[in-house]
């Protein structure tokens, strides 16, 4: 008979509400429960459950990356999205949204010795800021005359500002607060920059579940529920009841929103033209770096002694048998507290030396495919080993290996996409932020595909050309 | 004509892992002598060219080219090389030209680079040097634009280039039909005319017959019968002279 009643019970209840969140973002917004990870727990969680609750069924967390909430909800992965998701016209423009539930301020973080250096964003003019990227913070630090710096998480922005590669940090204050524990010598700005809302996104077409959540939103802010869980997770500050009544009030969402209006699509394409530039100069020079490392490399594993040969190998192994991307973090994070490498510098150096290790061995097998008879006859007319090298091996190694050299220039083109890793805002990185803030990859999309495309077309060209100019070559 | 040799091989021995490939070889060649070294493929003809050439280290024996001494053991140093260098020319049986530059350029890389001559003084030579040897107009060409005849040509010039007192040539027969080869061997006895020394391997006792001075045999490592080429090839005297002319 209880087992009956539990079976009619979960038929009343309904199919549980699927709402997705990010736990990477952790505390106090969703974090895995540290008593048993399997479940999660914070202030986003709570309110996602009093939702669940005043729909009459029983909450549901699906794990998603933040920067994926929008799309995901509306391919229908699950129902609602929330996890600091911030009130902004794109989203609101594209996706179906509630009223918020949640004022936050965006606040600048400092290192304690300069609290009273940059207390103001003017005082920033010029520096580097850094903040998370397709965030409203990140659309307002480009409306600023500061230099902004993107990060994927909010744990690097902080360090990196401790460590002297950032001026200051513009993030939530929620964010900024939980991190000033683990961080020591940083200092918050008291006075707010920018004010912001969290919301609950839905799909676009959802709109009479998203009248319903309104409803169980506002009774919750009556009745003094999403006070007492504020208040539990240490988030319940002196703003928070005048932004109530305006929600209760029926203030219109545009009332309740501070900041700059929406970002048209346009307003992005000088950053991107900006990022694509920094693409082709990343490219170029790590090419030119790899190109050179590796005529070394696959010089010292031909004509070098046994010791040379082991360690020039070794090192092409390590750089082909590890990630890219690893290599990228250990140079930057890895090594800061040695040596502090500007972020466009290590992703120069992380490229180059990655490609040259690719590099070496077209070199060397090109370098082998030129048959030892020619060396031969150079040998016999008299030419040091040095001049074989130069004259005659060097130059047609140098044509065998022109075709996978473009093809290598073409793969780091897009590899380079990887050292946004590492703050650098290249095309691939400024699309990806481009459409988070627009709330569609699309056109983004489209129009990074196009750059990538007008970038490595030509290269492939011309190397086209100039091998067959080779071939018909005179001298 | 001077007495002295230019080339002298004194019991040559050259060893590699199990198999004895020369078995103490004594040659000998005058200024403005045409040597054939002839034997059936296989018994170490272009293994004594490249000792010579300093190709290749051998295990007993001397080699004298023109005053300079290789000895058994590793190659010389860097400045006996150049001396070596400067008296022995070779052209290899597969030419190996230098594909990625012109007829032209293969002869003159030498002399401006080597040699330090002047780009322009290289570049009469050479020209004058293609035009005797017939591919002059070819002087643009790339290597694997040319013929085989033509690469040929091209090849001896680009030795002929630095001028040296002894020439190597690897099976130049080899892969010329007879109308070609007549061609060559006058070409080649050309060549001796100034005084020039030119060691050839072949098996071809035609071609031998008709412009060698001398002919040396070799069979298994070993010299098995030297003399004047005609007399030679008239009355072998040993089995393998015979074997090698009943082959053809």
């Amino acid at each position: 008979m209880p087992v009956v009643l539990f079976l009619l019970a979960l038929v009343a209840e309904g199919p549980p509400l699927r709402w997705g969140g990010d736990a990477e973002g952790g505390a106090p917004f969703v974090e895995a429960d540290p008593r048993d990870p399997m479940k999660v727990r914070g202030f986003d969680v709570e309110v996602a459950e009093e939702i669940a609750k005043g729909l009459g069924r029983r909450a549901e967390f699906v794990q998603v990356q933040f920067s994926q909430i929008d799309a995901s909800v509306e391919r229908g992965d699950f129902e609602v999205g929330m996890s600091g998701v911030e009130d902004i016209p794109a989203r609101r423009a594209t996706h179906a949204a509630t009223v918020p539930y949640y004022e936050f301020h965006e606040v600048l973080t400092v290192r304690a010795e300069d609290r009273n250096k940059y207390r103001t964003m003017s005082d920033l003019r010029g520096h580097r800021v850094g903040t998370l990227g397709g965030t409203m913070a990140y659309d307002f630090l480009l409306t600023q005359p500061v230099q902004t710096v993107t990060y994927d998480d909010d744990v690097h922005p902080y360090s990196d500002l401790r460590q002297g590669r950032l001026d200051a940090v513009l993030l939530d204050n929620i964010i900024a607060a939980r991190r000033m524990p683990s961080i020591p010598g940083l200092f918050i700005e008291p006075q707010p920059v920018a004010t912001g809302h969290y919301i609950v996104v839905l799909a676009r077409a959802n709109t009479a579940m998203r009248d319903r959540i309104n409803d169980v939103l506002e009774a919750r802010m009556r009745d003094g529920t999403l006070e007492r869980i504020y208040r539990k997770w240490g988030i319940w500050d002196s703003y928070q009841p005048a932004f109530f009544q305006r929600v209760l009030g029926g203030a219109p969402p545009a009332a309740l929103r501070a900041g700059a209006g929406a970002p048209l699509v346009l307003s992005y394409i000088p950053a991107l033209i900006r990022a694509a530039v920094i693409t082709i100069i990343i490219s170029c020079i790590s090419m030119a770096l790899a190109i050179l490392v590796g005529t070394i490399i696959a010089s010292g594993r031909i004509y070098g002694n046994v010791m040379l040969r082991a360690i020039l190998t070794t090192y092409v192994e390590v750089i082909r048998g590890t990630p890219l991307l690893l290599q990228l973090f250990v140079l930057y994070y890895g090594l800061s507290a040695v040596i502090r490498l500007p972020a466009l510098l290590a992703a120069l150096i992380g490229l180059g030396l990655n490609y040259a290790a690719y590099e070496s061995e077209i070199y060397r097998g090109a370098l082998e495919a030129v048959p030892r008879g020619q060396l031969e006859a150079a040998r016999t007319l008299g030419f040091t080993e040095t001049q074989v090298l130069r004259l005659v091996r060097g130059p047609q190694a140098f044509r065998l290996a022109l075709a996978p050299m473009t093809n290598d220039f073409v793969a780091l083109l897009k590899d380079s996409s990887l050292v946004s890793v590492i703050t650098v805002v290249e095309l691939t990185k400024q699309t990806s932020i481009f459409a988070a803030n627009i709330g569609s990859w699309v056109i983004p999309g489209a129009l990074c595909a196009a750059l990538y495309l007008i970038l490595s077309l030509p290269l492939s060209r011309l190397a086209g050309r100039l091998e067959a100019r080779w071939k018909a070559a005179t001298s | 004509m001077e007495s002295r040799d230019v080339l002298r091989i004194a019991a040559l021995r050259l060893t590699r892992g199990k198999r004895e490939i020369l078995r103490g070889i004594d040659l000998r060649a005058g200024r403005g002598e045409l040597v054939a070294l002839m034997g059936l493929s296989g018994g170490g003809k272009t293994t004594v060219l490249r000792c010579i050439a300093a190709l290749e280290p051998f295990d007993a024996g001397a080699i004298d080219v023109d005053g300079v001494t290789l000895r058994a053991g590793p190659l010389p140093p860097r400045n006996m090389m150049r001396e070596l260098r400067r008296r022995v020319g070779m052209v290899f049986q597969l030419h190996y030209l230098f594909e990625h530059l012109t007829a032209l350029h293969n002869v003159t890389l030498a002399p401006t680079h080597v040699a330090a001559v002047a780009r322009t003084d290289a570049e009469a030579r050479a020209n004058a040097l293609l035009e005797s040897l017939g591919v002059a107009h070819r002087r643009n060409a790339l290597p694997r634009e040319l013929s085989g005849g033509e690469a040929q040509r091209v090849a001896i010039a680009r030795a002929m280039a630095m001028d040296p007192p002894l020439l190597l040539m690897d099976e130049p027969t080899a892969s010329l039909d007879p109308a070609r080869r007549g061609e060559l061997g006058e070409t080649l006895v050309k060549l001796t005319d100034g005084g020039r020394t030119l060691l050839i391997t072949t098996h071809d006792d035609d071609f031998v017959r008709d412009f060698a001075d001398r002919a040396v045999i070799l069979a298994d490592g070993e010299v098995v019968e030297e003399g004047v080429a005609r007399e030679v090839l008239a009355n072998p005297t040993h089995a393998a002279t015979r074997a090698l002319l009943a082959h053809q």
